[in-house]
């Protein structure tokens, strides 16, 4: 079973892909997690480009078809989702044809340098990827001080907080079975 | 047994087993939207059968197949089918079924249970019963309407958004309609 990792930090050294980590770092051998490396490659989503997807929209639609679930580990840019992980929504809701997200089980985490480990973008990522159609675990992980907040072997240094992503990637990977079970 | 279109005592209904003809009849549903006007859609895939004993024990069975619902926008469709509404992957069917029935005259009363997304409720129903008479190509028909006023929220689907100056996007009383030509099968 493989699990898609977006971060919505483009920065190569970011939190949020330090988060998506210590989450693979949790998996069973039976279950994967791939980091998505393309999301700065997607372009802003314009509907005269529909017909034709940008290879950068067709790379994000496969890398996401080809996953069992998502996991998104987001910041948080004036109190909401970045532009560029909000556009690769956008453009992944889109397709009817194939809409990679419907039904899809998707689990939004988040890392912030201040306190509130990216709450709301987490809330407001949750409400778009569900009315994108995925089936959202209804759970967030907001890591606070995400500069004190890994240790050196990438895992976080609280225990309850490894203990939640725990229990968001078990969610996770029992709606993914349930789903292939169907 | 030779079909029969005897009305019993006990319930008013025709005794026979009755089929709907899926063409003839619909199931749709009603619910307040932006707190300004009523919005509608309805279910083409649906299915239902009226059974009634010699005693006038009825049962009533109907099914509409969640993923056919149909509305005017595809974008609004993908939503109502996806998790957040009727979440058709994991719940492809809404099921009803009655053994209580009273008609009096034209009226007809059903009480049943109505199970949306695994959840069952008691449902009570009213309308209109016509028939049965001899149709076309000398089918015997049955006409029921009914009508049926549920809490969606009950059913959990619970979908809402806030309106900038107050208020909710959806209603959660939703109505629910059927209209039912039922054919005389045996």
């Amino acid at each position: 079973m493989r699990i898609l990792g977006i971060s919505g930090s483009l920065r190569r050294d970011s939190y949020n892909r330090r988060l998506l980590r210590a989450a693979a770092a949790l998996l069973p051998p039976e279950l994967e997690l791939v980091i998505f490396e393309g999301l700065k490659g997607v372009p802003p989503f314009d509907e005269d480009d529909e017909p034709n997807p940008p290879i950068g929209v067709r790379t994000l639609r496969e890398a996401i078809a080809g996953a069992d679930a998502l996991l998104i580990a987001t910041p948080e840019y004036n109190s909401s989702i970045p532009g560029q992980l909000k556009n690769a929504v956008d453009w992944a809701s889109r397709s009817p044809s194939n809409p990679v997200l419907l039904n899809r089980p998707v689990a939004v985490i988040g890392a912030s340098t201040g306190m509130f480990g990216a709450v709301w973008a987490q809330a407001e990522l949750r409400k778009a990827v569900a009315s994108a159609g995925a089936r959202v675990i209804d759970r967030e992980l907001p890591v606070g001080y995400a500069a004190e907040a890994f240790a050196e072997d990438g895992n976080l240094v609280d225990d309850e907080m490894t203990s939640r992503l725990g229990e968001i990637l078990t969610e996770l990977r029992v709606a993914a079975a349930q789903r292939a079970a169907a | 047994m030779a079909p029969t279109t005897e009305v019993t005592t006990e319930t008013g209904l025709p005794q026979g087993t009755w089929r709907i003809d899926p063409v003839h009849s619909s199931a749709a549903f009603a619910v307040k939207h932006m707190g300004v006007s009523t919005f509608q859609g309805r279910f083409e895939g649906i299915d239902a059968t009226l059974s009634v004993g010699e005693d006038g024990t009825p049962w009533l069975v109907g099914v509409a197949r969640t993923d056919s619902i149909v509305v005017k926008d595809e974008n609004l469709r993908a939503h109502l089918l996806s998790p957040e509404f009727f979440d058709v992957e994991r719940y492809p069917e809404i099921r009803f079924a009655s053994d209580a029935i009273r008609v009096e005259g034209d009226e007809v009363a059903v009480e049943g249970d109505l199970t949306i997304k695994d959840r069952t409720q008691r449902v009570e129903a009213g309308g209109r019963i016509h028939g049965p008479i001899t149709g076309l190509g000398d089918s015997i028909r049955l006409g029921i309407s009914l009508e049926a006023i549920v809490d969606r929220t009950e059913f959990g689907i619970d979908w809402n958004a806030e309106l900038p100056q107050g208020g909710v996007a959806l209603g959660d009383d939703v109505k629910l309609t059927v209209e039912l030509e039922l054919v005389l099968v045996a």
